[in-house]
């Protein structure tokens, strides 16, 4: 089970930020997660959306460099030590992340942690073992009633 | 009046001049004729032969050579003699990593260090010198022609190369050197150390011999103030043997062009046609005297006027202005050459679309050149690692290629500015010219 982030090529520039969040304002795409990776001459913005193949369309039509990419997200309990239950249960799986980043569900008490790993397969099989559900892009709209 | 290494060449009468040049050219196209087989083709091709070069009179019925011409031939299509006579190459890059290979004979060295020796003399060099090299070493040709110079005229000679401040600062300080070969841009780089470290009241020199990039007489100001020197400009380049075909004298009022040597002449570029005397144009020489490389009426692509008034330091060889630009689109950044083609050459190696920009600036006393690249999606992936190592790949590749390091900068697809649908590949922001 995997949810579509979309990874997006941006300019480290004044402005490149406001540019690209205003396309998706104007095309009334709702921003569930935002990441934000930087070396000195350019960025990669990861999001989740309400609609990635939608998202994707309107990015490339805006001229940007987009890819999707399956990412594991997992839902947590917003109470302080259950990421450290989850990163624990991983770490001790063998479940190496390259990276990683929380966001807010609006449903109550609900937090979202999103990784990339090598393997998102063997990542959610194992995980699935240790009573961890992974989240599919569908589960995403009840989260966010 | 300063000294002269070779007093009576270099102040021989006009008449004496273009009758030694008369000789030696005929003598030359004969030789080339019948040694050199890609000239001979060319020569054909006109329907010239060595019978109808009589003199200097004649030099414009001969074809040109091109720096592409050397290119196709490379490595050997304009060797002159059997390579067993050949003692040494030197290399300068050609426009899409075709480097250009210069051969030289014994006798071949020796004229071009004679050159380099006149322009160390008339930089107030005697054995008495000092003369600190930090041009290249190497196969660039900077290094080995003010050395074999500085050696021939009889000062004691560093052979520095370039880099390494804190030895070349030793150096200049306990050696005591008096006269510094080295590019422009590397003498403001050393005077800013020298000041940092406060240095200047300890160090002797008196004069600079400083080529190899275009610099303008503002860089020269500054760098006399800097140093407490007198700076002199030097030309040369690799095709013609290197530094010393034309040399400053202490009038610093345009360089002496070795005439016995070299025949320049000036050609209107998109014609070819040979222009009057004190016209600017395409810059033009006639090696008469190399042997293993000789090129006959080779385009340098240099554009300049030539200054055939008499000048007060005696000299009766013709000056030549500083460079005032190129004909085509080559460019000297940190003493190299560098052609957009050659850069257009790698993006298209490693797959990139030649959607490019190159950007030089001059940083203090340093060229930086950045080469901006419009990000595809074929490039793009997730990783930050991923894209990260395809930048540095390019550095690595573009250094290959050019011999310098740039900095490579991923853009956006469509934002490198085309008016009227193209894009400007090169913008110098150095106002060199």
């Amino acid at each position: 089970m995997n949810i579509q982030q979309i990874s997006v090529f941006l300019e480290n520039r004044p402005g490149a930020m406001a540019a690209f969040t205003k396309l998706l304002q104007k095309n009334n795409i709702d921003l569930r997660a935002l990441s934000l990776a930087e070396t000195e001459n350019f960025g990669i913005v990861r999001v989740i959306t309400d609609d990635p193949m939608t998202t994707v369309q309107v990015l490339k039509d805006g001229g940007y460099i987009c890819s999707l990419t399956p990412v594991i997200a997992v839902a947590i309990e917003d109470k302080p030590g259950a990421l450290v239950d989850l990163l624990d249960t991983m770490g001790d799986a063998g479940i190496n992340l390259e990276y990683t980043y929380a966001f807010l569900a609006k449903k109550a008490n609900s937090a979202c942690i999103a990784f990339r790993v090598t393997d998102n397969e063997a990542a959610s099989r194992l995980l699935a073992e240790r009573g961890i559900k992974t989240l599919g892009q569908e589960d995403l709209p009840a989260l966010f009633e | 009046m300063g000294n002269y290494h070779h007093p009576e060449i270099e102040t021989m009468p006009r008449e004496d001049i273009e009758a030694l040049q008369s000789a030696r050219l005929v003598e030359a196209v004969e030789r080339v004729y019948n040694t050199v087989p890609a000239y001979r083709k060319k020569m054909e091709a006109l329907g010239v032969e060595p019978r109808h070069i009589k003199g200097i009179e004649d030099l414009h019925l001969l074809p040109f050579v091109t720096k592409d011409d050397l290119r196709e031939e490379y490595p050997y299509g304009f060797l002159g003699t059997p390579l067993d006579d050949v003692v040494r190459i030197q290399s300068t890059s050609g426009t899409t990593g075709r480097r250009v290979v210069a051969f030289y004979t014994q006798a071949d060295i020796d004229l071009w260090e004679d050159c380099c020796a006149r322009a160390i003399v008339a930089a107030g060099g005697t054995k008495k010198d000092v003369v600190q090299v930090c041009y290249g070493y190497g196969l660039f040709t900077g290094g080995a022609g003010l050395h074999g110079g500085a050696h021939k005229m009889g000062a004691m000679t560093l052979p520095m190369s370039s880099g390494n401040t804190d030895r070349q600062l030793q150096f200049m300080v306990d050696l005591e050197a008096t006269i510094i070969a080295c590019t422009p841009s590397y003498a403001a780089y050393l005077a800013e150390s020298i000041h940092e470290r406060g240095l200047r009241d300890q160090i002797k020199l008196k004069a600079g011999i400083f080529g190899a990039e275009a610099w303008t007489e503002e860089m020269r100001h500054d760098i006399e103030q800097s140093l407490g020197i007198k700076a002199y400009d030097i030309y040369g380049l690799t095709e013609l043997s290197g530094p010393g075909v034309s040399f400053e004298c202490e009038e610093q009022a345009g360089m002496h062009i070795c005439e016995d040597h070299f025949i320049p002449e000036i050609i209107d570029p998109k014609t070819g046609e040979v222009l009057p005397k004190g016209s600017k144009g395409e810059l033009v020489f006639t090696a008469i005297t190399k042997e293993a490389f000789p090129l006959l009426r080779y385009r340098t692509k240099d554009i300049t006027q030539l200054n055939y008034e008499p000048c007060a330091c005696g000299r009766t060889h013709v000056r030549m202005h500083k460079p005032m630009g190129r004909s085509d689109d080559m460019m000297i950044v940190k003493g190299v050459n560098v052609f957009p083609s050659q850069i257009e050459t790698v993006l298209m190696n490693k797959g990139y679309p030649a959607n490019y920009q190159i950007i030089v600036t001059r940083v203090k006393t340093s060229d930086n050149i950045e080469v901006q690249v419009e990000m595809t999606p074929e490039m793009f992936s997730d990783s930050l690692t991923e894209v990260s190592k395809k930048e540095k790949e390019l550095v690595g590749a573009l250094k290959s290629m050019l011999g310098i390091y740039c900095d490579v900068k991923l853009v956006a697809p469509k934002s490198i500015i085309r008016s009227e649908g193209k894009a400007q590949r090169v913008i110098d922001k150095r106002n060199l010219y």
